[in-house]
């Protein structure tokens, strides 16, 4: 019997089912990854501001993220946003507040990072043409921040990719979810079903997140 | 007629498809001081580095004491303790003080006394001035003060020759002379053997006995160094000393 | 806000704190040796050997610590391996922080710039020496960061092991949920206590971090 485990994979529409699953992680990764970069770099930008108090406000927020899991951030929006907000989103647009708002804090460092290494040079030599505030960092600053962000850019994403993974303890129809019911629902029949099952996300995760690691090392090894 | 201690016969050299030195020839007498002269990207640095092994080459021959060396990392090795080298970015042991930078090849490569060499050691530091220093981190030193422990700590390990591969370039121009006296009085008290790559017109025209003139990694002169200073060859050397107006 | 719900709970609470602290110590010690053992083979290229380094830093990296643990704790007993649920945890932490502390310690060798090398090399140096005396003390110096981050990932990657039930801080503060219907009083309580551990950990390491890079580099 044991052999015949990998079956369990394509009885019914287990197969599909999967990936539907994984479907989902996917998109809650993608929507939170577009929102948290586009807030971080907000906030990346304000972080170099002259503002003493904008600056700690945001420096309180990227700690606060450092210090708190993604496990207890996931219970956090879970259980606080209903009660004190009354606030009733499914389980998947919570995951993606938090994933956004985790994104956010940790995109902000890596932008503050990158403005500041951009050489001062390049800062007077665009204001000396006269560009403004908000042209400088539209024009100079950004790009040039963008290049070395970037390998720091794709390792965040695949960190979030891999912390979809925690979306089942919020009762999200992701892939492990879904794997966890496939097994349950075929233990008689495929006794060896968990070792399948199990085995096959693990390697999911690892063909998703494998080629973007890949990519941003070689754009570190690039740069050097 | 003086011994020969070096020679290159036909050394080619690529970087993939590209090739960075043409037919180098050209031989090194004991106690003389040869110029590697030319515009930036000729292959000057190159070829010195070739001259350390730190750089490997396609075909043709380096000859050290008229004996052919075997290119491969462990003659290499072995006879880089006897080829001296200093670097453009100084490049002292971050994580050492100036003594143990100087101690590490002669105790830990030649295994020698390390009593021996610490006298020795303090001797050479004394010649560049910087016997205050033994105990000092690279990060308190000035880099003209860098470039000379720098220095002692190439000589240490008493090599025949030694490397210069433009050591005064990354130099404030005030350290600029310091530096360069103690390769001058190098080469007029210890007679020592010595290859430079510079920059610095007025020094390689003090210091050269032949210079080595090249460009696009081709060698177009090999003068000596008087006569090149008064009387280029080439065209092409006559046009480079011109737009280096020193 | 409660407070006498907070203060009925401290004993528990601080139960879980301790078993967080011991998890999060031996997975650090124990990624740290891994790390090490790994970053030299691969240092090395020592055949076979390296090849297989690189594929288990790569299967490490790249996957959930989540999806490790549950294939440790539910899929490993079908083929015969049974396990704690304690010890799956420390397997499943130190098989990811050693793949994360290899990676960041072969970035730190391969940092020590070039010059650094040629500047060795010139003075005679074997491979060896090279290594002893130039790439590990700066690469380790420079991978620093590297290691603080992971120190730091790794306490807080501890909390995903309460989804197998080890009864470390999350999962108290959930059980204590789940038995009480207090949610705010509790979570409040788990967000102290991981302030608690992190906060005065990341001021040492970047404190020493500084030392380190000061001691090595100079700046």
């Amino acid at each position: 019997m044991a052999h015949s485990g990998i079956n369990i994979l394509f009885a019914g529409n287990n197969f599909g089912r999967l990936m539907a699953g994984l479907w989902n992680s996917i998109w809650i990764a993608a929507v939170s990854l577009v929102i948290g970069l586009i807030v971080g770099t907000i906030f990346g930008v304000l972080r170099t501001s002259n503002s003493k108090i904008l600056r700690l406000i945001l420096r309180l927020y990227l700690e606060f993220f450092r210090i708190v899991p993604t496990v207890v951030l996931l219970y956090l929006v879970y259980y606080i946003l209903p009660e004190l907000f009354h606030i009733n989103w499914s389980a998947s647009w919570m995951a993606v507040l938090a994933f956004a708002m985790w994104v956010a804090a940790e995109f902000s460092d890596i932008v503050r990072g990158a403005l500041q290494s951009v050489p001062e040079s390049q800062r007077e030599a665009g204001l000396a043409l006269g560009l403004s505030k908000v042209q400088l960092f539209r024009y100079v600053l950004i790009p040039q921040a963008f290049k070395l962000e970037l390998p720091a850019m794709i390792n965040l994403a695949t960190r979030v990719i891999k912390t979809t993974s925690l979306l089942l303890i919020i009762s999200v129809m992701e892939v492990i979810n879904v794997g966890q019911q496939i097994i349950e629902a075929n233990n008689q029949q495929y006794p060896t079903g968990v070792f399948w099952v199990y085995g096959f996300i693990f390697i999911l995760y690892f063909v998703l997140d494998y080629p973007l690691s890949a990519w941003a090392k070689s754009i570190t090894n690039k740069q050097k | 007629m003086s011994e020969e201690i070096l020679k290159v016969e036909n050394l080619n050299k690529y970087y993939g498809d590209w090739q960075v030195l043409h037919d180098i020839n050209f031989d090194l007498k004991k106690g003389e001081v040869l110029t590697l002269l030319g515009p930036s990207g000729s292959g000057k640095s190159t070829l010195l580095r070739t001259l350390n092994g730190l750089e490997d080459y396609k075909d043709g021959a380096i000859y050290f004491h008229g004996k052919k060396i075997d290119p491969n990392p462990k003659t290499w090795q072995a006879l880089r303790q006897k080829i001296g080298m200093v670097f453009q970015s100084y490049d002292l042991f971050p994580n050492l003080t100036v003594m143990e930078n100087i101690l590490l090849a002669p105790v830990k490569v030649q295994h020698r006394n390390e009593a021996d060499v610490k006298k020795e050691a303090q001797e050479l530091l004394a010649r560049v001035e910087m016997q205050d220093y033994a105990k000092a981190y690279p990060r308190e030193l000035s880099g003209g003060q860098k470039q000379r422990v720098a220095i002692v700590r190439a000589l240490a390990m008493n090599p025949e020759i030694m490397l210069f591969d433009e050591i005064t370039a990354s130099l404030d121009p005030e350290m600029v002379r310091g530096v360069q006296e103690i390769v001058e009085n190098l080469s007029q008290r210890d007679h020592m053997t010595m290859i430079i790559v510079t920059h610095q017109m007025n020094f390689a025209e003090k210091i050269a006995d032949q210079v080595l003139f090249l460009e696009n990694g081709k060698i177009l002169e090999n003068t000596p160094g008087k006569e090149f200073f008064e009387k280029p060859k080439t065209k092409r050397a006559q046009e480079f000393l011109e737009s280096m107006d020193f | 806000m409660n407070w006498t719900v907070i203060q009925q709970a401290l004993p528990v609470f601080a139960k879980g704190f301790e078993l967080t602290l011991w998890l999060s110590l031996i997975g650090i010690v124990g990624s740290i040796i891994v790390g090490v053992l790994a970053s030299l083979i691969q240092y090395f290229k020592i055949p076979v050997l390296s090849q297989i380094t690189t594929a288990y830093v790569e299967l490490g990296r790249n996957t959930p610590l989540l999806i490790q643990l549950f294939f440790l704790y539910y899929a490993f007993p079908v083929i015969g391996l049974k396990m704690s649920a304690e010890v799956c945890g420390i397997v499943g932490l130190i098989f990811l922080g050693g793949a994360y502390m290899a990676e960041g310690f072969t970035g730190g060798f391969n940092g020590v710039t070039e010059s650094q090398i040629s500047s060795g090399k010139a003075l005679g140096m074997t491979n060896m020496q090279l290594a002893r005396y130039v790439v590990f003390p700066q690469g380790f110096a420079l991978s620093m960061p590297a290691l603080t981050a992971n120190i730091i990932f790794l306490i807080k990657e501890t909390s995903i092991f309460s989804v197998i039930a080890i009864p470390e801080l999350t999962n108290t503060a959930l059980d204590l949920i789940g038995m009480y219907y207090r949610s705010n009083e509790y979570l409040f309580m788990l967000v102290v206590a991981y302030a608690i551990i992190l906060i005065p950990i990341i001021l040492l390491l970047t404190w020493l971090e500084r030392r380190v890079r000061y001691g090595a580099f100079g700046d």
